[in-house]
């Protein structure tokens, strides 16, 4: 019942998954479901709560886009998931991880009950025939618990490297080794519980390691879907045939209806039209177009039909080129060392360095080959590096899960490790310090009769101005007037009749500096009304919370400089206007060479390569696909407050991370000393062990008040 | 001693049963989606696929 395809369904069926992150009730896995599976070609969807994701087991016929149009159709939105197999590989090695846990766990138990009992003074005959049955319980046990290690470590060690899973490899064969020997001779000493329950800590700090990776859901590219899917090819002798957009080549012609996105880049041949190139720009104005002016893929038509000729298509679109860069800029970040790896750096050689000091220097002291053998696995037990292995997923893994209480997603593994390096911030304008929804300025000009004919006017057109005088008269509680022979003038206006008078809300007369109509009636003078970019609420304190943290701001953006003008005045920040992609992404770049760890929020497609460029990324849950899955954190809601708490949270786990680390040095500090003298016995370093591990979880269990 | 012939066999037994009960529930994915599991019971359905 759990498995996403119907048995005995006969036909070969393509699987597809979408992150649908805004499911968040019962009521919204009922109302995906069978809103999918009542779609002809669905076999099967299955919404995965815990990872909030949707797969959909259906015809290959049906696309992803289609697809992705039909839960959007339900009121979600989604983000096609493209690599399945990536996901499904890291699905395999969490079970694997969680296996070898469970094994590790029943048999680390078990030899300890055995153990104790040893310990409490059982001698003798007694003492023998627990040593043998916890080496018959361990033996097989340690083989397969250890295999995620020696797996790790042989490859490591093949390619003539090491990491730090060769000293647990080692430390856990000789251990093991030692113990088996003592059991055959009758030995007093056998360790088979400090094995065992060594392989349990690390692996319980793989697993939650696996568990963060498997959260991010990363690999995640939607760029396709951003263009539109084929457009209509008018041919020379004037017919018209839809075409895919794999298949439109430069020469051809495209019809655009008004509303319709461009599926490649072109100039236009005939027509005049406005061109919404947010996606591209970031730039929230329509930008007007004649014949003989360039568009490209992605933007969308707004206003009349236009005829274009193509003269980029398919991978060669300036779409196609933000994918490349995003895909370069985002080869730095996979460079990125994280804390734990520069730590085993260290720690690997020291560690070797010294269990083998220990048995020279027990052998020049003139101790048996078997004792000095003795005690220098007892140093390599000691320097377990559990509380190293589990300093830093475990803290993680409690600030991840308080940060996605606050509203804000962590999406890359090292997200929180170089957020709290960060020490500079660069917005994007519309859309991240903005909400990108133009809101009307000035509706106390208008009296009560004239807003019922500006919304009545309004309802009919779906232009971006429109819809927004819309809402912003719906939630002052208009009534529409009744409105007669109401028409939509492509790229003028709204026309119709209001009490036998012409009444209009068209483009105004007059060059206006902000995005405005004029509602126009009878004779009566023009009012024009104003749009202007909302700021998002908490955007000011954000700014200064920010500043106090010890991140300055800037903007950068893609929008005119008059457009940023006002934002930047009232935020006080610094703006770079008119940045393309590349440009954004060469200002980081420089920022990055200057020494800064800057921190990008922003959330269109052209802030893709930038927010992939920066040292670490924000966006908010408003963002276009690419801008979320290009960003290391989402944000929910409208408000700018998550981004202080964020960078505050990602600071305070990264200083209980280096606090686990500590207490583990300290715990080395003391313990190792003692371990080379040879005072350690099973008992001393089973306590020690677990004494270590338990004080740095419950230290990263404070994370869990974080805000 | 004798106790011992019989009790630390029923102890380990039991431990591999529990342990057995864990793979199974693993590999039928089980763990999938515990927040999903608990969200379903709400839904009232007996057409699942």
């Amino acid at each position: 019942m759990n498995g996403p395809f119907q048995p005995g369904t006969a036909i070969v069926a393509a699987e597809s998954r979408f992150a649908v992150p805004g499911m968040r009730c019962a009521g919204c896995i009922s109302k995906i479901e069978h809103g999918l599976n009542a779609r002809t070609g669905v076999h099967a969807a299955r919404v995965n709560f815990t990872s909030k994701q949707v797969s959909i087991a259906h015809d290959p016929e049906i696309s992803d886009a289609d697809l992705g149009e039909a839960i959007r159709a339900l009121g979600f939105e989604p983000t096609l998931i493209a690599d399945i197999d990536a996901a499904k590989d890291e699905t395999d090695t969490m079970r694997e991880l969680l296996r070898a846990l469970a094994v590790s766990g029943f048999a680390a138990m078990n030899v300890m009950l055995l153990s104790v009992s040893v310990w409490s003074g059982a001698d003798g005959a007694t003492r023998e025939l627990f040593h043998w049955i916890s080496a018959l319980i361990a033996l097989p046990a340690i083989t397969y618990s250890g295999r995620p290690f020696y797996r790790s470590a042989w490859s490591a060690l093949r390619h003539g490297r090491t990491n730090m899973d060769v000293p647990i490899a080692i430390g856990v064969t000789i251990t093991a080794a030692m113990s088996l020997h003592e059991t055959i001779v009758g030995g007093e000493h056998a360790y088979f519980e400090s094995a065992l329950m060594l392989l349990f800590f690390l692996l319980a700090g793989r697993a939650l390691d696996a568990m963060m990776r498997r959260k991010v859901g990363d690999g995640v590219t939607a760029l396709a879907r951003q263009s539109a899917p084929g457009a209509l090819v008018i041919d020379s002798d004037g017919a018209s045939q839809w075409r895919k957009s794999a298949e439109l080549e430069s020469g051809m012609v495209m019809q655009l209806a008004a509303g319709e996105r461009l599926a490649a880049d072109g100039v236009v041949r005939s027509g005049t039209s406005a061109i919404d190139a947010s996606l591209l720009t970031g730039e929230s104005a329509p930008q007007p177009v004649a014949a003989g002016e360039k568009v490209f893929a992605g933007t969308l038509n707004i206003d009349a039909p236009i005829t274009v000729e193509v003269t980029a298509a398919a991978d060669e679109t300036a779409l196609a080129d933000i994918g490349r860069l995003m895909e370069t800029a985002g080869q730095s970040k996979s460079r990125y060392v994280r804390i734990a790896d520069r730590g085993a750096r260290l720690y690997a050689p020291v560690v070797h360095a010294l269990a083998a000091l220990t048995f020279v220097g027990w052998m020049i002291a003139g101790a048996g080959w078997h004792q000095a053998m003795l005690i220098s696995v007892a140093v390599l037990i000691i320097t377990c590096p559990c509380a190293l292995g589990l300093a830093v997923p475990v803290a993680q893994v409690v600030a991840t899960d308080a940060l996605m209480k606050l509203g804000i997603l962590v999406k890359h593994e090292s997200a929180l490790e170089r957020l709290a390096e960060a020490d500079r911030v660069v917005f994007d304008k519309t859309g991240t310090l903005t909400l990108d929804r133009p809101a009307p300025d000035n509706l106390d000009d208008l009296n009560a009769d004239q807003k019922r004919v500006a919304l009545a006017l309004a309802r009919t057109s779906r232009h971006p101005l429109a819809s927004s005088l819309r809402r912003a008269l719906e939630n002052q509680g208009v009534r529409a007037a009744d409105i007669d022979a109401a028409e939509e003038r492509a790229g003028q206006g709204v026309f119709g009749r209001y009490r036998d008078q012409p009444v209009s809300l068209a483009r105004p007369d007059t060059a206006q500096s902000t995005p405005a109509v004029a509602l126009r009636a009878g004779d009566a003078p023009d009012i024009v009304i104003r749009f202007r970019d909302s700021l998002r609420p908490g955007a000011a304190e954000m700014v200064d919370a920010m500043a106090e943290l010890g991140l300055p701001g800037s903007i950068l953006s893609g929008d005119t400089a008059e457009a940023i003008r006002p934002v930047a005045k009232e935020l006080r920040l610094t703006a770079q206007a008119s940045a393309r992609p590349d440009d954004k992404c060469a200002a980081l770049e420089r920022l990055g060479r200057a020494g800064d760890h800057v921190l990008m929020v922003g959330d269109g497609l052209n802030d893709g390569p930038a927010l992939a460029a920066a040292h670490v990324s924000m966006a908010p849950g408003s963002a276009s696909d690419v801008g979320q899955n290009a960003a290391d954190l989402v944000f929910l809601g409208d408000s700018l407050a998550p981004l202080p708490v964020a960078v505050r949270v990602a600071r305070r786990t990264m200083a209980i991370v280096r606090q686990n680390f500590a207490l583990a040095i300290i715990y080395n500090v003391l313990a190792v000393p003692l371990a080379i003298a040879g005072f350690v016995t099973p008992l001393v370093a089973a306590v020690a062990m677990s004494l270590s591990s338990l004080i740095v979880i419950g230290n990263s269990l404070r994370l869990r008040s974080a805000r | 001693m004798t106790g011992l012939a019989i009790l630390i066999p029923v102890a380990i037994g039991l431990g591999l049963a529990g342990l057995a009960a864990f793979f199974w529930a693993l590999s039928d994915d089980q763990f999938d989606d515990p927040d999903g599991a608990a969200a379903r019971i709400l839904t009232d359905e007996d057409d699942e696929a």
